[in-house]
């Protein structure tokens, strides 16, 4: 999930100083503009007024300068600043946000197309109990929706579970759960990984050096995502770790099963966001009312909060107060073992309430980002891969889903900046996608192949 | 490129849903399908333009000094290029997929040059789309409705010319004459003439502007 939230517990104190000062010498204005004035702290705002088709991507205004003096026409020069800030920060943030995805399904769609392991059926998770391998076409369809009820209930009840471990302040739980499942990532998987592409190539490696090389590879990981590192190498494990899930759920999903997931997923994404008891809304809210990051090692964020002269705080509290962001769903990551640890967490997106300690600093250089939840690189992933997979070795379908889940990424930006709430950031681009897919795969591909045999162009 | 898709898109279902009722062979309702796609990318370039004209009034009206900080040119061509690339990927890319394969060009009786015309193809066309796009925005702004035949009509001319296919010499030669002609008449459009090319080429105008510039920041304070 993307999304911008007012953070509206935590401002409430600077709000009251401003707002008075605000009403007394400004015609009344809509409620995002105090939250404006009250961004002095640090806080969140993202907001601009949206007119149609502008500028796309998170509002991130430097709260700082806006420093609310009340007079109408000033009111107006700083909304025009605001958003001229805005406009040149918001098509930055999306494209700081195409990068890491695209990366991701990059390196996921190379996989896929050269590693055979990727494509070979060897079974099913223990997630998805009823196999697709029945003759009949009614008994596939009917075993694809019952695993996939299977999945979104076991997907429910682990957001519920780290819901109530959030409310309940079990921190340290939550904690071990997600150590212990980028553990699991980070050294098993990409063990897993690792070996099938060295077979893939035929090269021989000894154990010693496979050992250190993953040694330190999940050392290094580990470190920089539950503690400090540099922003870049964050973000690269971040995407590699999103890769490796994407590719375990594509091996280990059965297709028609994929299918109605993704579809079944957006739709769950768009209740547990939007709805006022959705789980997600809630952890989202708990957040805020704590002043609180949410956790580290699910979410990715773009930018960094440079604070002058201080240690870099958390990397997953790091990124701008405000922007919103996603909780990512880091909880599929660990389908394999029926111990695992990871909670689902639904993609979130919710501001980031500044720390207090920093908040001085921050009117200091602050490099705004977005946030984006994992859960949704990772799904993004599976889409892309899946074309990639499963549709008849054809390059344009894999191209055309993944034309498709970016335009849906940038449309779903653009309601951020309108909505300036969170957002699920599933529903529109993993729809897109599977639009396109099915589409490309059965209408346009033999249009194409047809005119490309007789070297046509259109 | 999301708008190329979407027509393509239209058009194969166009296409999909005449063959399925004709029920004739393939290869004759080609022209009809390839006729249909080229009118219809049109028609989603004309949506894309509709779009980004709003967008820049938009964006004209967020910023300062009333200006948008794209120009209507600059987004003219981007639209173009993103045409004209994705049309170039989803006509090449199963090509070259396939050249890294084992297999002999060509030897079922067709003309083993598929792939190296496949490739000068795809890069007129990416050129072309790029220029149509320039000079489709362009009259569409002026309201010109002659620039908008002759676009339509050369990327008319231009599909039909790829059905004489094998026959290179008939196919390529007016391909690549056309992408000249265009690519002059879109640099012509967006405002460049030789002079300014020239002017490009030689850096000595430089100091003189920005000593225009200065002295025009004088004048005001006095």
């Amino acid at each position: 999930m993307i999304t911008f939230m007012n953070n509206s517990d935590s401002e409430e104190e600077p709000c009251n100083e401003r707002t008075s000062l605000m009403s007394a010498e400004s015609p009344p204005v809509p409620s995002y503009q105090d939250g404006l004035q009250a961004s002095q702290a640090g806080e969140a705002q993202a907001h601009r007024k949206r007119r149609a088709g502008s500028s796309r991507g998170p509002n991130n205004i430097a709260g700082g300068e806006m420093s609310g003096s009340g007079v109408p026409v000033r009111e107006s020069i700083l909304e025009n600043e605001e958003e001229e800030l805005t406009l040149k920060y918001g098509a930055k943030h999306v494209i700081m946000l195409f990068v890491p995805v695209t990366l991701c399904m990059i390196v996921v769609v190379a996989t896929i197309k050269s590693v055979r392991f990727y494509t070979e059926k060897n079974g099913q998770l223990i997630y998805t109990p009823f196999s697709e391998d029945t003759p009949s076409v009614g008994q596939r369809l009917l075993n694809s929706v019952l695993n996939t009820i299977v999945m979104i209930s076991v997907i429910i009840v682990m957001t519920v579970f780290l819901v109530l471990l959030y409310k309940y302040r079990c921190y340290k739980f939550i904690h071990g759960w997600l150590i212990l499942s980028s553990l699991m990532l980070l050294f098993l998987f990409t063990y897993i990984y690792l070996g099938e592409v060295l077979k893939t190539y035929n090269v021989a490696m000894d154990y010693p050096t496979l050992f250190i090389v993953i040694w330190n590879f999940g050392a290094v990981g580990m470190i920089c995502i539950h503690w400090k590192g540099p922003l870049q190498l964050q973000q690269a494990y971040l995407i590699m770790i999103s890769a490796l899930m994407a590719l375990v759920f594509i091996k280990y999903l059965p297709e028609w099963s994929a299918w109605v997931i993704l579809g079944a997923i957006s739709i769950y994404d768009l209740m547990a966001v939007l709805c006022p008891k959705g789980p997600l809304r809630m952890l989202v809210e708990t957040a805020q009312e704590r002043n609180e990051p949410i956790f580290p090692a699910l979410i990715y964020s773009s930018a960094m909060m440079w604070t002058v002269g201080m240690a870099k705080p958390d990397t997953a509290a790091r990124g701008p107060s405000q922007q919103t962001w996603d909780a990512a769903e880091d909880g599929r990551e660990h389908l394999r073992s029926p111990s695992h640890a990871e909670s689902q967490m639904p993609e979130m997106r919710s501001p980031v309430p500044t720390r207090p300690v920093t908040s001085i600093e921050e009117l200091e250089e602050e490099e705004r980002g977005v946030k984006l939840g994992l859960g949704d690189f990772i799904f993004y992933s599976v889409l892309v891969g899946k074309a990639a997979a499963t549709a008849s070795g054809d390059w344009n379908t894999t191209l055309a889903c993944f034309v498709a889940i970016l335009i849906g990424l940038c449309l779903t930006l653009l309601l951020l900046a309108v909505f300036k709430k969170a957002l699920p950031a599933l529903p529109i681009s993993i729809t897109f996608g599977l639009i396109f897919y099915f589409s490309t795969d059965n209408l346009v591909r033999p249009f194409m192949d047809t005119l490309a045999s007789h070297q046509l162009y259109i | 490129a999301f708008f190329w898709l979407l027509s393509l898109l239209a058009a194969s279902l166009l296409w999909s849903v005449s063959v399925r009722l004709s029920g004739r062979e393939d290869a004759a309702l080609l022209p009809l399908g390839a006729a249909a796609a080229v009118l219809l990318q049109e028609l989603c370039r004309f949506a894309c333009f509709k779009m980004l004209k709003k967008a820049d009034e938009g964006l004209a009206t967020f910023s300062e000094d009333g200006r948008s900080p794209i120009s209507l040119r600059q987004m003219a061509y981007v639209s173009g290029l993103s045409f004209g690339i994705i049309s170039g990927i989803f006509s090449i890319t199963n090509i070259l997929a396939d050249s890294a394969g084992p297999g002999t060009v060509g030897i079922h009786g067709d003309s083993p040059y598929y792939f190296i015309t496949s490739a000068f193809l795809t890069m007129a066309l990416v050129l072309l789309h790029t220029f149509w796009g320039i000079i489709f925005f362009d009259a569409c702004e002026r309201r010109r409705a002659g620039g908008l035949g002759l676009v339509v009509g050369s990327h008319l001319l231009t599909s039909g010319l790829t059905f004489l296919n094998p026959w290179y010499e008939a196919s390529l030669g007016p391909i690549f004459i056309l992408t000249l002609c265009t690519g002059l008449w879109a640099f012509s459009t967006a405002g460049g003439s030789f002079r300014n090319v020239l002017k490009c080429l030689s850096c000595k105008q430089e100091p003189e502007s920005q000593a225009m510039l200065y002295s025009a920041l004088q004048v005001p304070p006095e």
